[in-house]
């Protein structure tokens, strides 16, 4: 058994990895920019060869079906972000707000990001999980900072806070699963590594796991922004640079997610454990009925998109704390979707921000008059992320109510219910940014005709075609994984 | 397993919580730096300790993690960053001492009992470890909360480490790759926080994270 196997996954962590080295090294940010987008584009390749190739599972590393629906889906829109943040860091240098020194710690930090993230989702131990996702928080913690403004500070002094107290419960909770698995397993390597401790679950200690699972659903709940655990994510999604939350909004919470997803599975398995799932059910349900709520009086445009998305981690924490073939099924499929549309929300908010020059709702006015194809996109994106026919993530909504609607019909009402306020915030406030007189305050920015916006899209486009028509490969895989997650 | 090593392992994971109720009460800055160095030398003797009872080498390692980086280097750099910051006032609290300590007795009855109740066939040092272990966490968190100095939540976040790294010493035959990797998480943290610190220093006279709340304004 080789520790690290040669091939797809060592080169989707030795890319970024790599790539962080080199682009902290090279001054000159046109040339860096594009090798980012070069190393993600590689990344992306090299998880695709996944499909083909799944090597075996070692003490450290682990493809199986579940985790490479979440590394393609990582790799991908690290790579569309890629493409995003070089045209939005191209003004960003414009306007004087980074410096070239800056943008190469920014390009080294994005590839980290991606390496830890990598990482944490391809680990076969769940300390070397813990560690990576300890990584991923700490170089996006820096990210956040990376403005220097009075916010941009306190935002990434709360998240570090509230991030490494989530952290240190995780691995309260990781040691915790290692001394119920110490007496069935036995002592050293075996004791941390997911397929052992799978294959042999059910013989361990079940109230020992039950306390781990409490602090590891608290410790990687804060990281997937679960309410009431929820206070950093807003102020790191609207202090620090855009492309930065399209990934933590996209990605980190659903690398978060995976981590508490594994856990679940491992509960499940074990006769005597209480149940995972209304544990996360009931988490989910608060987070989408608070944070539909909280969207009605945001003032930042970037701070609605972040309360947006404790909304939909909260409809597929609740979804897969359902459980079922179904509801895993619609919570994955949401997933996904809610990646790729708030990613490319977030990749039309930047582009917005800087040609008008603020974040305020208030100061934003009538953009589909002044800024067309921004402001179609916007309008685009809000119908796409509240759920509105033809897109995607319409079908996976409905497949949540629709299934829980099955299964326990009481609990269907507030979901519902918090699925239209959340619905009525965002259109309440799309009406005002997007119809009406353009404010006087926009400017055309000199850059804003050479900003790509083909990466936001080709997630739109994706995220349409999902909604009128799923390739059935696409379906029978999902299916399976579900089934995996039972 | 003899009665001395049970004893020895006792007092010093025992003298944690103690170390960490002293924390909650120092009201300055230094005192704080000087009890959270005690603790680290408590943590070091306690994981070498675990290291000759359980016969493992790589925990010394551990331990000397702990006495070089959390009792030598980070004390006297915080020192260092107090003296530049010209902060060495009091600590304010937010709660009196009174409560704080009434909250961190009943923390730590809590951990008492849930930990002690959920092992109650796991091997008895291990349990009584991790019973200390969860009140160090648990009190580090009550600092967290209580303070309003940047220095002091840090010094918190220290603190519920090494809760952290008792409870995985104490897991018996636990893979040296979390030990290390939790010292090299803290350090790095560290490095964070001294980023952080300075970037603070360079826009504010202040660490108060009350303060850095009254920049937000209206931007909520």
């Amino acid at each position: 058994m080789t520790v690290f196997p040669t091939d797809g996954v060592t080169l989707i962590l030795a890319i970024p990895a790599a790539s962080a080295a080199l682009l902290g090294l090279l001054p000159g940010y046109r040339l860096s920019a594009r090798l980012n987008v070069l190393a993600c584009l590689l990344t992306f390749l090299a998880a695709l060869s996944l499909f083909i190739e799944k090597p075996a599972p070692g003490p450290f590393i682990l493809i199986d079906d579940l985790n490479i629906v979440f590394i393609v889906l990582n790799t991908f829109v690290g790579f569309t972000t890629s493409v995003f943040s070089a045209s939005y860091i191209a003004h960003e240098l414009e306007t004087g707000r980074l410096t070239p020194l800056h943008l190469r710690f920014y390009h080294a930090m994005y590839q980290a990001l991606l390496f830890s993230m990598n990482l944490a989702l391809v680990a076969n131990n769940i300390g070397l999980m813990w560690v990576a996702i300890e990584m991923a928080t700490l170089t996006t913690v820096l990210m956040v900072g990376i403005y220097r403004t009075h916010e941009a500070i306190e935002a990434a002094w709360k998240y570090f806070i509230l991030g490494s107290v989530g952290i240190a419960l995780a691995l309260f909770g990781t040691i915790l699963v290692y001394m119920a698995a110490r007496p069935a397993v036995g002592e050293g390597l075996d004791g941390m590594v997911w397929t052992v401790l799978m294959a042999r679950v059910a013989a361990f200690d079940p109230a020992l796991l039950n306390v781990a699972f409490v602090f590891l659903m608290l410790g990687y709940g804060t990281k997937v922004g679960l309410v009431p655990l929820h206070a950093w994510l807003p102020d790191a999604h609207a202090e620090g640079p855009t492309p930065i939350s399209a990934v933590l909004s996209g990605l980190l919470l659903n690398v978060a997610l995976y981590a508490v997803l594994r856990f679940k599975l491992l509960l499940a398995a074990n006769p005597g454990a209480i149940a995972p799932g209304p544990l996360m059910a009931t988490l989910g349900l608060v987070s989408l009925i608070f944070a539909g709520f909280m969207l009605y009086k945001r003032r930042d445009i970037k701070r609605m998109f972040a309360y947006s998305s404790i909304e939909h981690m909260g409809i597929i924490a609740f979804a897969f704390g359902m459980g079922g073939p179904l509801a895993n099924f619609a919570g994955l499929l949401h997933m996904t979707m809610h990646s790729l549309t708030k990613s490319a929300i977030f990749f039309a908010v930047g582009h917005i921000a800087q040609v008008t020059g603020t974040q305020k709702i208030a100061d934003i006015r009538g953009l589909t008059a002044s800024h067309p194809e921004l402001g179609w996109s916007l309008v685009i994106g809000v119908v796409a992320i509240g759920g509105m026919p033809p897109f995607g993530i319409f079908m996976s909504e409905f497949l949540v109510v629709s299934s829980t609607f099955a299964r326990e019909p009481l609990l269907a009402i507030p979901l519902v219910g918090g699925l239209l306020i959340a619905f009525g915030a965002l259109f309440f406030h799309l009406q005002r940014l997007a119809f009406g007189a353009p404010s006087a305050r926009s400017v055309p920015a000199p850059t804003s005709r050479q900003a790509s916006h083909l990466p936001m899209i080709a997630h739109f486009a994706l995220v349409l075609m999902a909604g009128l028509y799923l390739p059935p490969p696409l379906v029978a895989w999902f299916q399976h994984v579900a089934g995996l997650l039972g | 397993m003899g009665r001395l090593e049970f004893d020895v392992a006792h007092l010093l994971a025992g003298g944690l919580v103690l170390m960490s109720f002293m924390l909650l009460y120092q009201d300055r800055l230094f005192a704080l730096l000087n009890v959270f160095a005690l603790q680290a030398v408590v943590l070091a003797l306690s994981v070498s300790w675990q290291a000759y009872v359980q016969g493992a080498p790589h925990l010394y390692v551990t331990a000397a993690i702990a006495l070089v980086f959390k009792a030598i280097v980070i004390p006297v750099a915080l020192h260092r960053i107090i003296v530049r910051l010209g902060i060495h006032r009091e600590v304010e609290n937010v709660v009196g001492v009174g409560p704080t300590m009434l909250a961190g007795m009943g923390l730590v009855a809590l951990s008492m009992v849930v930990m002690l109740r959920v092992t109650a066939d796991a091997y008895p040092l291990a349990r009584e470890d991790l019973a200390f272990a969860l009140s160090v966490v648990l009190l580090g968190l009550l600092m967290m909360v209580t303070r309003n100095n940047a220095v002091s939540q840090i010094v918190g976040f220290m603190s519920l480490e090494n809760g952290l790294i008792l409870a995985a010493t104490g897991a018996k035959g636990m893979p040296l790759v979390v030990e290390i990797s939790v010292a090299f998480s803290v350090l790095i943290a560290f490095i964070v926080i001294g980023t952080l610190l300075f970037r603070i220093r360079e826009r504010f006279d202040t660490v108060d994270a009350d303060a850095l709340d009254r920049f937000r304004g209206g931007q909520r």
